[in-house]
Formats: C-alpha cells, structure tokens, sequence
C-alpha cells in the first residue's frame, strides 16, 4: 500500500520517530519483494531462454510476447479491479468473444467505422455485459462466482447463436482495422500503448482518487465499508462495469490483431487472466494487489508461453508450469503475509 | 451542570425485529460536555439503541432530533454526515490499509486534480494522534494493531470528522487497564471539547469515573435517568435486574449422584484461564456471566469444538483429547450450541435426518442407512418432545424457533448423553416452548443426566440451577449454591462488585 512513501511523510515523521521509519523500508520491501519477485523470474526466464536459442531476444518475437500480452494484460487490469473488491468475473472471455464479433460485423458492413469508434462500441458491449454481472452481484445477492459462471455460459450462448457457424475473415476486414493491429509508434505497437494507457489510468484512479480506494476499503472489509459510508452497491456495479468495458475493449484489440473471429474467440480466456492476476500478486480476499502486479502476472505468463516454444519444450507442460506458478504465488503470499503479520504484531501496542 | 439545550435528544424511540421488541418507546437526552452512560443487562436493548444512531437500524416509531431538529438517518453516511460517531467494541476498520487511511476514509485531504494528498493526509492523522496524546505510526496499516490502538484509530476518526456525538458501545470490554485508563484519558478531552458521549459498559466503577448521567434501560424499555453522583451503584444494578421471577422454571429437588464431568485448569489464551469445576449426576450447574465472559467458549472447549491449551477434561472419570468432540461424543457428552441455525442443526436437511444425523453410523446396517431405521428413531424422540411439525420429511427450517430447539435437543438426548451441555437454551424461543425446555431438562436431570447450562437469563439460571457457576472475564468468579445466588449476587459476581446489598 505505502509502496512509494512520499518524500515529504518520510522527511516529518524522520525527524520525530528515526527507528520506526528504519523499519517501515524493510516492511515495505517486504511487500514490494512481490512485484519485484515477478520481475526476477520474468529476467531468469529471459536469460535462459535467450541463452539456449538467441532469437528469443530477435524483434519479431518481442513483439510477439508484447502483443500477446497487451490483450491478457488490459482483461488482467480489469480483473483485479473486481478482485480487489473481493469478487471475481469469470465472463470476461466469453465477453471478449461478444465484443470481438459485434465489432468484426459491424466493421464488414461499415468498413468505413473509424477505429476509435471500434474501440468505443467494443467497450460499450462489455461494459453492459459487467453491469449486468454488477447488477446481479448486488441485488441478486448471489457470490460473484456464480453470477459470472452463468454469464459466462450466457454470453458465450449468446454469441454463438448470433454466428451461427460463420466466421469473420480478415480479408473481410478494412485495411484500416487490420492496420492499426500492426502499425507502430516509435516502434511500440498501439495495442501495446493502448493496455500501457489503460494501466496507467487505471493504476492512478485506483491509488490517487478516492473511488479507488472505496474499492480497496470494500474487498478490505466490506462491513466496515458500509458502517463507513460506502455505497458498496454502486461501486460493486461499477467494478464489475470497468472489468466488462476492458474485456470488451480486449474483444477489439483481439479482433485487430488476429483479424480472424468467429464465435469461440476467447475461449477459456477468464482463466488466463485469473491466474495472471493472482501470480501478479492480487490477493483473492480483496483488498490488497495492485493493477501493476496483474499487468506483470500477464507478462510473465505470455513470456512463459513463447519461451516454452522456443525452447521446444512440449506445449502441454505449459498448463502444469501455469498452475505450479499460481501454486508458488498464494504460497508465497501466505508466507509474506505470516512474515508481515509478525513484524506488524511486533511493533503493535506501544502500551506496556 | 450544562444548563443548554441538549445535543441530540432521542424521543420515545420503538424498534422490533419479529415479534421481538427490541426497544419499546425509550428517551433521553444527550448534553455536550458530557458523558452519558447506557446501561443495561445483556438484551436490554443497549445495542439497538447504538445501531439506531449509527443509522444501521430505522426506529420503527419515534425521532431522533439533533438541536432541535428532527433527523431520519437511514444509513450510517447518514450518521456520519450529522457528526455521529460510533465506536464499537470490535473496531471496524480495513485492515489492508493504512491508519492514515482508516482515518480520512471518504474525507481524504485532495490535491491537485482531485487526488488523494498522502502527505496531507499523513500530516493530519499525526495531529489527531498528537492531540490525542498515542503515538500510532500513520502510515502502518491497521492490521496487527491491538484492539485498544484499533479504538483510538476509531476515537481519531470521529474527531476528524468534527463529531458532535461519539457513542462508544463497551470500548472496555478487551482492554487491559493500562489502556483502559488511556481511553478514559482521550474520552475526558473529547467531552471536554464539547463532545456528548455516550458510554455503555458493565463495569460499574468505569461509569462512576467517567460518566456524569446515567440511563438505566431493562427489557428494550427505559427505566430512569439520572446524575451518576445521585444514584448508588447498588440502586443501578437493582433498577436493571428488577423484576418478578414467575413460577416458570420447575426443577426438581434431584440427590447428586457421582461426579460426571471434572474441569480442572482448563485454558485457552486469551479467552479463558483456570476454569475448574464439577458437575454431578442428577444436578443442573449454570454458567453465568456477562456475553463476552467467555462462558460458550469454556463449553466448545470441554466438548472439544475448540481447542485447549492447558488443564484436563474428566467425563465419568475418562480423559478427554483435546479438540476432538468425536472423543467427547463417544465419551458420553452432548452440545446443544448456541446458534442452532449456524452449528445445531443442516437447515436444508430433513427433521427425520437431522434427528439421526450423530447416530447415522450406529444406525445403519452394512453401512447402509435405511430409511425405517431412521424414521423409527426420529419418530420416537420427536414425540417425546412434543415437537409439531407437519412431516418428518420436512426441511428442518421450515420449522419454528422453538420446534427447532426441540429437534437439535432430540438429536442429542437420543444419543444418552451422561452429560448434557447447553448453549443459551432458549434463546428467541416463546414463553410457551421455553417452559417445555425446562421441564425437559428438569426431567433429563432427574435421570441421572447431568447438565451444564449456559445462560444470559437470571430467571432461567436462578429458577433451574443447582448451582451457579459465575464468569467475568475469562475466569470463574463465584460459585452460588441455590439458597445464595439471587438476581443480585449473581450480577455483582458478573460485573466484579462485592454484594453489599
């Protein structure tokens, strides 16, 4: 939480109480230590791989993995903005799907649908998907786990039934589309810059304002945030809203850089993207985990995927080494938390 | 005395919840400057009241006027908004987060573009503390904090939010009396401030050390207010137990037979410490004491649903293993709980299953549980209960308050327990059922059963114990035989009084 302390509270509070802010850096790298544990088995994972077959590190495949990941990555931010209020949303494949192939139909019969205008409807049709799922969450009383489980089926239905078999080709597409899935600025690739953007904005809203740390005080307590004040209905809408709206604007990106899409696009997606987040460090009690985490969780993930190619290691020991590392994740977390609960007992009352 | 118009007056406030009258038609006034204390025994309707100025609860007839003026607060924002702060014996706050930001929570201190200034907000908590006079790291987060620390961060909370009223709803109850005398010290300052508080504990001596007006309530009804220094505490503790004891409670005069149950030592940190007692065939003992003494926790910790860490549990001179109520079951020992809805009884399952459910392997046959086997057994202690159900095929839950009790008791005193341990027997259960229950007792003791009855209810301990057994914080106080427990013995014991009356 104090992960960048402000250079004007370590200063006042230096000079009245000297060895509590000595303790709090080696709290807090204690909390850090989980981005920073991504970042190092992300670097050995590079090392390795790139040591064993070089063109790992050629530019086609770093745009590749960036690619891959910028559409897991903007699913994963919205994601842990759910999961940070303890809920979950398991439908964000299947909403991706929807939006994927609402945009491809729309685009086909207008190609002349200016791209931001893609981007706007993709994001408008997941955007009603998660304020449905918000809605049912809320009044349904129900646990978000089932209410998207459904959803996630629903939607999916839906979908198919739409297609009905058809498949949107990209030579269907207009060129403008399937431009803007490869076309660079400064040489970073704009699916690239648009998750960069999403996460930044995100990330901001979620530690500078106070809606973002509403969300943080609901997954935290969510009794202590009603007797606060919170209106934990409205925000748990629009969670569940911002995660719909980023799942379907996934569902452009991914029509943009696949430029094939039928009705199975984003198939099993949610689980993906949950186990980014939960790699990246978001706790699933809520409450804790930041949208940077997630983001890095995505990297990490699609890095292990290509580089399991490249080091011709059978595709199906993906899935194992996925789940060993979402193992090793909660593992670590629960050892963090028992460290930090200790360090936190310690310097506890000072009545004594 | 303040001689101006009170704060908040509340005004013949009425809340039920059911059939149950929780609060019927209270009023009092509260001044600034002043500390009020609340009190009442456990059910009196001392928490209604809190949760009806913390806008958790709408009274459902009457008004709450802040200077003069009539307001509705129908959600806590609502409270918070009229500068109500309540603080609870659990605090509540997020433990993820900071106490900076535990404290600014909805009110952070804003920047540029309308982000959170952390360094103001930082800043501001350092001066609630400082003015509070604790130091409290601002930028640690709450978890880990001790209960005392956790109220202050509450206490710094309603002083940032310029509370005008701050209701602290038995702050005392965990705090060790270094800590007690450090809130006492913070409460002083607040209503020195110009604070009205009020102030609900059991602890007598803590009322006449802080408080300058008292407000006795018994049964969701109020009884008198008045100036601490013109009331005895003997007054206050008659005026809240003051009442009939019917003939409701028939227990038969039963000759103790041989000792059933032996506690020795019994502890569990930091619930409960040096529990040791006896209970005898034929005989009743109540475990009395204030909710929070640690009396429920002393019985799931004999049967074993909690665990033990020192003393030794006889049952009909065996050794119970710890944390093992399959080893307590075996042994011959039966837990009606508290909650029947939580831990008696599978609300989905049927009557006839939930009857059999702890005997399912001695009544099955090659592993088999056949259905007229079951039926058979839940059919015969049913009728012995009278319970009235339409169905023993019907979801337990669809049965009343009482009825269900009846069931949870059936499930057990089909297993012929030697020991029989109850939990609040009848808590939220009719006068009708209630006196059922009793007699069934009365009669199980007269068996040879030995019974251990947890209860918040004098009349119900006083009118069915053989003995009483007393509880205050996590210790035996007293034992009562049944000439010398009274309602007032029994009071003074729970709260730490010596009986002087």
């Amino acid at each position: 939480m104090t992960a960048a302390p402000t250079r004007a509270d370590s200063t006042s509070s230096a000079v009245k109480l000297p060895a509590v802010v000595a303790r709090r850096s080696t709290l807090d790298l204690v909390l850090r230590a989980r981005e920073l544990g991504i970042v190092l088995a992300l670097a050995a994972l590079v090392a390795v791989t790139a040591i064993s077959n070089p063109r790992f590190l050629s530019s086609q495949s770093i745009r590749d993995i960036l690619l891959g990941t910028a559409i897991l990555a903007v699913l994963a931010v919205g994601q842990a903005v759910v999961v940070i209020t303890r809920n979950i949303d398991l439908s964000v494949g299947s909403v991706l799907g929807l939006s994927a192939f609402t945009v491809g139909t729309l685009l086909r019969d207008n190609p002349g649908l200016p791209v931001v205008v893609a981007l706007l409807i993709g994001a408008g049709v997941g955007g009603a998907c998660g304020a449905v799922n918000g809605v049912l969450v809320r009044y349904g009383n129900v646990p978000a786990l089932v209410v998207t489980l459904g959803t996630l089926y629903v939607v999916r239905g839906i979908t198919y039934f739409w297609a009905g078999g058809q498949q949107i080709n990209a030579d269907e597409l207009p060129a403008g589309f399937l431009d803007f899935g490869n076309a660079t600025l400064l040489g970073i690739p704009y699916l690239v810059l648009i998750a960069l953007l999403v996460l930044v904005i995100t990330g901001v809203v979620l530690r500078n304002y106070r809606v973002g740390r509403e969300l943080y005080a609901m997954g935290s307590s969510p009794q202590a945030a009603r007797l606060a004040g919170i209106s934990v209905g409205r925000r748990t809408i629009g969670a569940f809203g911002v995660s719909g709206a980023l799942a379907g604007l996934a569902g452009v990106l991914f029509a943009a850089r696949f430029g094939t899409i039928d009705a199975a696009a984003g198939t099993g997606y949610e689980l993906n993207v949950v186990a980014a987040v939960v790699v990246g460090g978001v706790a699933v009690f809520g409450g804790s985990g930041s949208v940077w985490g997630a983001a890095l969780g995505a990297l990490l993930l699609t890095t292990i995927a290509s580089s399991l190619a490249v080091l011709e290691i059978n595709q199906f020991w993906q899935q194992a080494i996925v789940g060993g590392l979402i193992l090793l994740a909660i593992g670590a977390d629960r050892l963090v938390a028992a460290r930090v609960a200790a360090s936190l007992k310690k310097r506890g009352s000072h009545v004594s | 005395m303040p001689t101006e118009a009170p704060v908040l007056r509340v005004r013949a406030v009425s809340k039920s919840f059911g059939a149950v009258a929780a609060v019927q038609g209270v009023s009092f006034d509260l001044y600034g400057s002043e500390a009020h204390a609340l009190v009442g025994e456990n059910g009196a309707g001392k928490s209604t009241i809190v949760k009806m100025l913390a806008g958790v609860h709408r009274p459902d007839a009457g008004t709450l006027e802040l200077d003069g003026v009539p307001i509705e607060l129908t959600t806590p924002a609502d409270a918070k908004a009229a500068g109500i702060a309540v603080i609870y014996q659990e605090p509540t706050l997020f433990p993820d987060l900071s106490v900076a930001e535990n404290i600014a929570m909805g009110r952070q201190p804003l920047g540029r573009f309308k982000t959170i200034d952390r360094a103001a907000m930082i800043k501001q908590a350092e001066q609630l503390f400082t003015r509070l006079g604790v130091s409290i790291e601002p930028s640690r987060p709450a978890r880990g904090l001790s209960i005392a620390d956790q109220q202050l961060v509450e206490i710094a909370k309603a002083l940032s939010a310029d509370a005008r009223v701050v209701v602290m709803d038995e702050p005392t109850a965990a705090l060790t009396g270094v800590e007690v005398e450090r809130l006492f010290a913070v409460a002083r300052s607040l209503r020195d401030d110009g604070a009205a508080l009020v102030f609900i504990s059991h602890r007598f001596e803590e009322i006449t050390a802080l408080c300058e007006r008292v407000t006795i309530m018994r049964d969701g009804k109020h009884v008198s207010t008045d100036l601490v220094s013109e009331v005895s505490v003997d007054e206050m503790v008659r005026r809240m137990v003051g009442r009939e004891l019917g003939a409701l409670f028939p227990k038969q005069d039963v000759t103790p037979g041989a000792v059933v149950l032996s506690v020795a030592g019994l502890t569990r940190d930091p619930v409960f410490a040096d529990v040791s007692f006896e209970v005898r065939a034929g005989e009743i003992v109540a475990l009395a004491g204030l909710v929070g003494s640690g009396r429920s926790e002393v019985v799931q910790s004999i049967f074993g649903v909690d665990p033990r860490d020192a003393g030794t549990v006889t049952v009909a001179g065996k050794k119970l293993k710890p944390a093992s109520p399959r080893a307590a079951m075996a042994a011959g020992v039966a837990l009606v709980p508290e909650d029947r809805r939580q831990q008696g009884l599978v609300m989905e399952l049927s009557i006839e299953r939930n009857v059999t459910l702890p005997r399912s392997r001695a009544l099955s046959q090659l592993g088999f549980l056949t259905g007229s086997n079951e039926r058979r057994s839940a059919k015969e202690w049913t009728q012995r209960l009278k319970t009235k159900y339409g169905r023993l095929q019907d979801e337990v839950g669809t049965l009343s308050g009482g009825n269900q009790q009846k069931v949870v008791l059936a499930k057990w005193l089909a297993t012929a327990p030697k020991l029989l341990i109850v939990d609040e027997p009848t808590r939220g259960i009719d006068v009708g059922t209630k006196a059922e229950v009793h007699r069934l007792m009365s009669s199980l003791a007269a068996e040879g059963v030995a019974v251990l009855m947890v209860s918040s209810e004098l009349p119900e301990v006083l009118g069915m114990a053989d003995r009483v057994l007393v509880m205050r914080e996590g210790r035996l106080v007293a034992e009562l035989d049944r000439e010398r427990a009274t309602e007032e013995s029994v009071m003074f014991a729970a709260m730490g009084q010596e009986a002087t009356v």
